[in-house]
């Protein structure tokens, strides 16, 4: 048992990579999330086709394919980036576009008699959306956000094959010094579990701050 | 450095004959992640408390941790145990248990999607449990939800790349094979991201309309 316990030390350093990247590519996702998903709605074509293309791209590929692309072949065209940078970058425009998804259902699910109501009250556009549109749409994009904030965590994984030592790659160096697999892979999954749920509780906190403010809006 | 047209025709057709495993591995992964999909739905109604809430607790191990150490753990910790499999056998496994978690979801919403009603005129034509379910609950809970199954399977596919890690020819594997033998990596990598792109959005077409049709039923 304390010869398990010693394999924890290197595994924690690990993860504590994990949770850099993988606050790193949230913010990064949480950004184009709402660029792409809003600029998907805009009424001039060429900006909801370029949100479109980013969107298909990015969620019709591999994510791995993605990330040894940037990392292996964008340096031949000039653009070097340290791992790091393309771990964070990769994961954080793959989820975005899955994001970016999820903020332009949820403001389009916002009945069109809000719109209205606005308009009526003389609201511009962008003080309705930010007044009256987002608040509402907020609620119902966070339950989606927080499953995407776990495929995330769970895709930070794939970076270990770029070379960056997170919990993964710390799992396989160890495995490959002290042979003991089962254990060290077990503990792994383990330290993920834990992480996922802890990213869980976390949203679900968010979600019933959220939606406390919004009870007194006549909002069910 | 320029895209080397030339180059990337001439590789083509070795990354078309690991795309071949690539689907292979994903509709092997796909029917095992059917019926074990299937099987947590089933098993979480179980009326003993202790044996659902496990069951629910091993399926959601299962999906929130990532599918790559899945991979490995079945790849280097099973044999530790003596089941040893080949890596394409044991990427097949993996991916199917993955998923097996995201689809007993599924599954279960369909079948919470079937009105009472339907269990009670089950118990009025004194149906047996089995034939309840054969003939009644599942005919009604299946075709709603096979839009978001295609969903998985895409997502399905686009994960499989994960099984290079362990040494399966599929596409991603082939193309770094390609990539360490002619030192170019532009060419192979971009078209097995094309390749990618290109079967992800025919298949989401066709879901589309699949999704077009039971909507209109």
């Amino acid at each position: 048992m304390s010869s398990t316990l010693s394999l924890l030390p290197p595994l924690l350093a690990g993860l504590a990579v994990t949770l850099k990247i993988t606050a790193g590519a949230a913010i990064v996702a949480l950004v184009l999330s709402f660029a792409a998903g809003l600029a998907r709605l805009s009424p001039r074509m060429w900006i909801s086709f370029s949100a479109l293309v980013y969107i298909d791209i990015f969620r019709g590929t591999s994510a791995l394919v993605q990330l040894f692309w940037a990392y292996f072949a964008l340096p031949l065209f000039g653009v070097r980036l340290d791992a790091m940078t393309v771990g964070i970058l990769v994961l954080g425009l793959n989820i975005g576009a899955y994001g970016a998804e999820v903020t332009r259902g949820a403001i389009q699910s916002i009945p069109k008699g809000q719109w209205e109501a606005a308009t009526a009250l003389n609201f511009t556009a962008s003080q309705a959306m930010r007044r009256i549109i987002m608040p509402q749409a907020l609620v119902a994009m966070l339950p989606p956000f927080g499953n995407l904030l776990i495929e995330l965590l769970k895709s930070t994984a794939l970076v270990s094959l770029i070379t960056l030592s997170e919990l993964t790659f710390q799992g396989q160096v160890l495995r490959s010094a002290t042979m003991r697999s089962a254990e060290i892979l077990a503990l792994t999954l383990i330290l993920y579990f834990i992480t996922a749920q802890l990213l869980v509780l976390f949203v679900r906190i968010a979600e019933r701050r959220l939606t406390h403010n919004l009870d007194q809006g006549g909002i069910q | 450095m320029i895209f080397d047209w030339r180059f990337a025709l001439q590789i083509l057709p070795e990354l078309m004959r690991a795309l071949l495993v690539t689907v292979q591995a994903t509709l092997a992964g796909f029917a095992i992640a059917l019926v074990l999909g299937m099987a947590w739905a089933l098993l979480r109604r179980s009326k003993s408390v202790t044996f659902s809430r496990t069951v629910f607790w091993f399926v959601e191990f299962i999906r929130s941790t990532p599918l790559l150490v899945q991979v490995y753990f079945m790849f280097f910790a099973l044999p530790e145990y003596g089941l040893k499999l080949s890596p394409l056998a044991t990427g097949v496994a993996a991916l199917g248990l993955h998923y097996s978690a995201y689809l007993s979801e599924v599954f279960r919403a369909g079948i919470e999607a079937v009105p009472r009603g339907q269990w009670e005129a089950a118990r009025a034509l004194n149906m047996s449990r089995y034939r309840t379910w054969t003939r009644v609950i599942l005919p009604q809970a299946i075709p709603p939800v096979t839009p978001v199954l295609g969903n998985y399977l895409i997502a399905m596919f686009k994960d499989t790349p994960m099984l290079a890690a362990i040494t399966v020819m599929e596409l991603l594997q082939s193309a770094k094979l390609i990539g360490a033998q002619t030192f170019r990596y532009m060419e192979p990598l971009t078209l097995v991201g094309l390749l990618f792109l290109l079967v992800s959005l025919m298949s989401s077409f066709i879901i589309r309309r699949l999704e077009n049709k039971f909507n209109t039923v």
